[in-house]
C-alpha cells in the first residue's frame, strides 16, 4: 500500500503544528484528520515506497505493505533510523528474517560545513567554483588546450 | 475567484526545486551572494530535506571522474556520454560538469556522506565511473549544506510551495509565481535571475503497475515535468526532448541493477534466446559507429533484449545465482573466506535495494528469492524524462565561457531567455551526470546567476495585472468544482470539469499507445505520432476543465499539465526527427534506421509566448577538437 498508519499507535503528532509525516513526504500524500487525531496516506496508488514517512515517524506509527497488484503478502522490510546508523529487519514470505545495518552519515547531524573547509575562491569572473581549486585536489580548474 | 492571500518575495535569485541540482545551486550562489549583497530564495513543492529523485537516498555516486589521482581524464568521460547518446551529446557542457564533479563528491565526504574506502584509502569503485556509498541519508545531507549555506547568507528557504509559472518579459525573467500546498496563499517571487532545477518528468507515459502499485515508478512520481514546462512556457529554446530514458531494471519493484552487473558481474538472459547481447551481436553493425565501441550504448543493450521480447523469448532474467556461483568458485579451497565474502556480498545486494529502492527488498521477501538459488527477473521500465541520466531531454543553455563553442549566448547554463538559467533534469543534451553532476552543475549555475546579477540585473519589472490574470487562471480548478460539484450526486462525474486522475489517465493513453510505451513495446511512426497530436487538441482544450477539491488536487492539477507540455514536445520531437537513432528507448517505424547524413544534429523545439506556436529547428553538434 504503500505507506500505512497503525491506528493504535499514531497520535497524530500532538502539540505540534503538522504531523512529521505530511512535513516530509516528497509528494504531499500524508493527511491529518484532526478528529480523530490520526494521520492517513490519502492516495496510496501515488506512493513511491520511499518510507520517508516510516523513517520519520516519532510513533514508529508507519509501515509499508508491498503493493497488492504485484507483491505476494506476507513480508515486510522495517526499518529503525538513528542519527548514524539504519537497523533494517526484512520479513520473508516463509518468516525467515534478515538484519542489517548500515551506516547513513560520517558526522554530527547538522553539522555540515557548506564550504567543507577547504580553501576559498574570491573571483567570480574565474571557472574556478567557491572551493576550487583546492576542493578538486588540483592546482588549478582544468581547461581545454 | 477562490479568495487566497497574495504572498510577494523580492530577492535577487530565485531557485526553483529542491533536488541536487538545486541545492548545488543554492550552496554555491549563497556563497557568492554574500560577498555581493544579494539575496538568494529556495522554492521547493515538498521538503528539502526529502524532495527530488534522491529522496529515498542511493546506494552509488555514479559520476566521479578521478582527475586528482590520475584515473581518468575529463576527455574519457566526453567520449564516454558521446557514444552512449549516439553522437548527440553538448561535449562544452559534459565537459564542464566533469571538471567540476570531483569536488562536488569531495565536498559530499566532507558534509558526512560515507563513501566506501580501500585498505589503502582509495574510494572503492562500482564501475569505471561510479562509487559504492551508505547513501540512505545522502539527500538529507546535501540539503543541510545548502541551508546551511542559506542561513550564513541571509537567504530564504520556502517549502511546500509549489512553482506553476515563469514571470518574463520581453524574453527577459522576472521571477514566478505558484501556490501553498498547505495553506490558502498564492506566493509571487519577484527576481533579477531564476534558476530551474524541477527535476524530470514520470507519470507522462503509462506505467507498467496501473492498481496501487502506479506509483512504483523507477524515477518518482512528484517529478511531474514541472522543468519542461516552465523552460518551455519562459519561451526558452528546448533540446533532445525525443530523447527519452527506458531503464532496464529488476521487473515491478524497479530495483537498481549496477550491483548486479558492475560488482557480480552477472549476465542478463532471455528464458528462450539465451544471452541476448552475444547472440544478437551481430544486429550491433547496423548502430555503428556507437553499436561497436564500448560501452554498448545503454538504448542498444535494451534493444537487444527487447528483439528478444519481441521474438517471443522472455522474460529477461538476471543470472544472480550463476554469478554468484562463480565468485563461490573462487573459494572453493577456503570455505571460511567464502562464507566470509558471501555474507558480504548479500549485504551489499540487499543494501543496493535497501537505500534506494525499498520496494524492490519487499518484492524479493515476498517471493523468498535467494539470488544465490535462483534467477530473478528484469524488464525494460515504462519512458521516463531525465536529462541527469542515459537520457537528455532538457532546455538548451549557454556553454562555459573559457571553450570556444558555437554555444554561447550568455552565462554558463543560462537559457535563451535572459537571466533564466537550468541544471540538473532542466538542462539537456549532458546526460551521465546523475546526482554528484547535477550537483556540480548546480554549483556552476549558481556562480553564473550571481555573476549575472551582480553584471547585469535589474530590478524585475513585473506586471501585476498580468499576475492577477495568473492567479485567476491557477485558482479556476477550484472554482470550477465549487461551482458545479453539487449538480451531481457523485462529484468525481460531472459535465462541467475533469478530475486531475483521470486527466492523467488520458495524457497516460496517448502516450502509451501512440507515442511508444510499453503497451506498443516502445514503438511509434509518424502516423502514430500525428494521430497523438490530433488527440492532443482535445486534450489541451480540456486541460482548461481540471477541476480540483482541494489544495492537494489543485497540486495534482498542475503537475498533469505539466506532465501534458512534457508528453508534447516528446511527441513533436519524435516526429521531426525522421530516422530512428536509438532503438531500445523508442524506433520509428517508418524510419527504422539510423541517418547519419541527416540527423547527427540535436532536434531543437521552442514556443513563442505570444503566439503559443511551436518551432523545430535542427542545431549542429560540436565536438571537442582531438577528443
Amino acid at each position: 500500500m504503500p505507506s500505512y498508519v497503525i491506528t493504535e499507535k499514531c497520535d497524530g503528532c500532538k502539540g505540534q503544528d503538522k504531523t512529521a509525516c505530511m512535513y516530509i513526504c516528497p509528494n504531499d500524500l500524508m493527511v491529518l484528520d484532526k478528529e480523530k487525531m490520526k494521520a492517513y496516506n490519502q492516495d496510496p496508488m501515488m506512493c513511491w515506497e520511499c518510507m520517508c514517512c516510516v523513517k520519520i515517524c516519532p510513533q514508529q506509527a508507519m509501515d509499508v505493505r508491498g503493493y497488492a497488484d504485484f507483491v505476494p503478502l506476507g513480508a515486510s522490510a522495517t526499518p529503525l533510523r538513528g542519527s548514524q546508523d539504519i537497523m533494517w529487519t526484512v520479513k520473508f514470505r516463509d518468516g525467515s528474517l534478515k538484519r542489517f545495518k548500515f551506516p547513513i552519515r560520517t558526522n554530527e547531524e547538522g553539522s555540515a560545513d557548506p564550504l567543507g573547509g577547504f580553501a576559498t575562491n574570491d573571483d567570480l569572473n574565474n571557472q574556478a567554483l567557491a572551493t576550487e581549486p583546492a576542493s578538486l585536489g588540483l592546482d588549478a580548474v582544468p581547461t581545454l588546450q | 475567484m477562490a479568495n487566497f492571500e497574495t504572498v510577494e518575495v523580492k530577492t535577487d535569485l530565485l531557485i526553483v526545486g529542491g533536488g541536487f541540482s538545486a541545492c548545488g545551486a543554492a550552496v554555491e550562489a549563497a556563497y557568492w551572494a554574500k560577498k555581493n549583497g544579494l539575496k538568494v530564495a529556495i522554492v521547493d513543492k515538498a521538503a528539502l530535506d526529502r524532495s527530488g529523485a534522491v529522496a529515498m537516498g542511493l546506494s552509488a555516486i555514479n559520476q566521479y571522474v578521478g582527475v586528482k589521482d590520475g584515473d581518468n581524464t575529463l576527455e574519457d568521460y566526453v567520449r564516454y556520454v558521446r557514444q552512449d547518446l549516439m553522437g548527440i551529446s553538448r561535449e562544452d557542457l559534459v565537459y564542464n560538469i566533469a571538471r567540476h564533479v570531483d569536488s562536488s563528491v569531495h565536498l559530499f565526504e566532507k558534509w558526512g556522506l560515507k563513501i566506501w574506502k580501500d585498505e589503502a584509502g582509495k574510494y572503492v569503485h562500482e564501475g569505471r565511473w561510479q562509487l559504492m556509498i551508505n547513501g540512505e541519508s545522502y539527500k538529507i545531507i546535501i540539503a543541510e549544506a545548502a541551508k546551511n549555506a542559506l542561513a550564513e547568507a541571509g537567504g530564504e528557504v520556502y517549502e511546500r510551495i509549489f512553482i506553476t509559472e515563469p514571470l518574463v518579459e520581453n524574453n527577459k525573467v522576472v521571477g514566478a509565481v505558484g501556490f501553498s500546498t498547505r495553506e490558502d496563499k498564492f506566493y509571487v517571487f519577484k527576481a533579477k535571475a531564476v534558476i530551474c532545477t524541477m527535476g524530470g518528468a514520470v507519470h507522462v507515459f503509462r506505467p507498467r503497475s496501473i492498481g496501487e502499485g502506479f506509483g512504483r515508478s523507477w524515477y518518482p512520481p512528484f517529478n511531474s515535468g514541472s522543468s519542461a514546462y516552465f523552460t518551455l512556457k519562459a519561451g526558452a529554446e528546448m533540446t533532445c526532448q525525443e530523447v527519452r530514458f527506458i531503464p532496464i531494471r529488476f521487473k515491478d519493484g524497479y530495483g537498481p541493477v549496477g550491483a548486479w552487473f558492475l560488482l557480480f558481474k552477472s549476465r542478463a538472459i532471455s528464458a528462450g534466446g539465451g544471452e541476448y547481447m552475444t547472440v544478437r551481436k551481430d544486429e550491433l553493425q547496423n548502430w555503428a559507429p556507437y553499436g561497436l565501441a564500448k560501452p554498448i550504448p545503454a538504448n542498444l543493450r535494451n534493444y537487444l533484449g527487447m528483439l528478444d521480447l519481441d521474438a517471443g523469448f522472455g522474460p529477461l532474467y538476471m543470472e544472480t545465482s550463476e554469478a554468484i556461483n562463480k565468485i563461490a568458485d573462487q573459494y572453493k579451497e577456503d570455505p571460511k573466506a567464502f562464507k566470509k565474502k558471501m555474507k558480504e556480498l548479500e549485504s551489499e545486494a540487499w543494501e543496493d535495494f535497501l537505500d534506494m529502492t525499498i520496494s524492490q527488498a519487499i518484492l524479493w521477501a515476498s517471493m523468498n528469492v535467494k539470488p544465490e538459488e535462483k534467477h530473478s527477473e528484469i524488464a525494460a521500465c515504462e519512458p521516463y524524462f531525465i536529462g541527469s541520466h542515459s537520457g537528455a531531454s532538457g532546455a538548451w543553455v549557454s556553454g562555459p565561457e573559457d571553450m570556444d563553442t558555437p554555444y554561447k549566448w550568455g552565462y554558463a547554463n543560462m537559457t535563451t531567455v535572459e537571466g533564466l538559467f537550468a541544471a540538473g533534469d532542466a538542462s539537456g543534451a549532458s546526460s551521465h551526470k546523475f546526482s554528484s553532476g547535477s550537483h556540480a552543475e548546480g554549483r556552476i549555475t549558481g556562480k553564473a546567476a550571481i555573476k549575472y546579477i551582480v553584471e547585469k540585473g535589474a530590478d524585475p519589472a513585473v506586471d501585476m495585472a498580468k499576475v492577477e490574470e495568473l492567479k485567476a487562471k491557477i485558482l479556476a480548478p477550484l472554482d470550477l468544482f465549487a461551482a458545479h460539484c453539487n449538480e451531481t450526486t457523485e462529484p468525481e462525474v460531472n459535465t462541467n470539469y475533469i478530475m486531475p486522475r483521470q486527466f492523467m489517465f488520458r495524457l497516460q493513453k496517448i502516450m502509451d499507445e501512440y507515442a511508444g510505451g510499453v503497451t506498443a513495446a516502445f514503438k511509434t511512426s509518424k502516423f502514430n505520432l500525428e494521430r497523438a497530436m490530433e488527440l492532443f487538441v482535445f486534450l489541451k482544450e480540456d486541460s482548461d476543465k481540471l477541476a480540483a477539491r482541494n489544495l492537494h488536487e489543485l497540486t495534482r492539477a498542475w503537475e498533469n499539465v505539466h506532465r501534458m507540455w512534457q508528453g508534447e514536445a516528446h511527441v513533436r520531437t519524435m516526429l521531426f526527427r525522421e530516422e530512428t537513432r536509438w532503438p531500445g528507448y523508442y524506433f520509428r517505424a517508418d524510419t527504422p534506421k539510423m541517418d547519419e547524413a541527416n540527423w547527427h544534429c540535436f532536434a531543437n523545439c521552442k514556443v513563442d509566448p505570444a503566439t503559443g506556436e511551436w518551432e523545430m529547428m535542427k542545431r549542429d553538434v560540436w565536438n571537442i577538437p582531438g577528443v
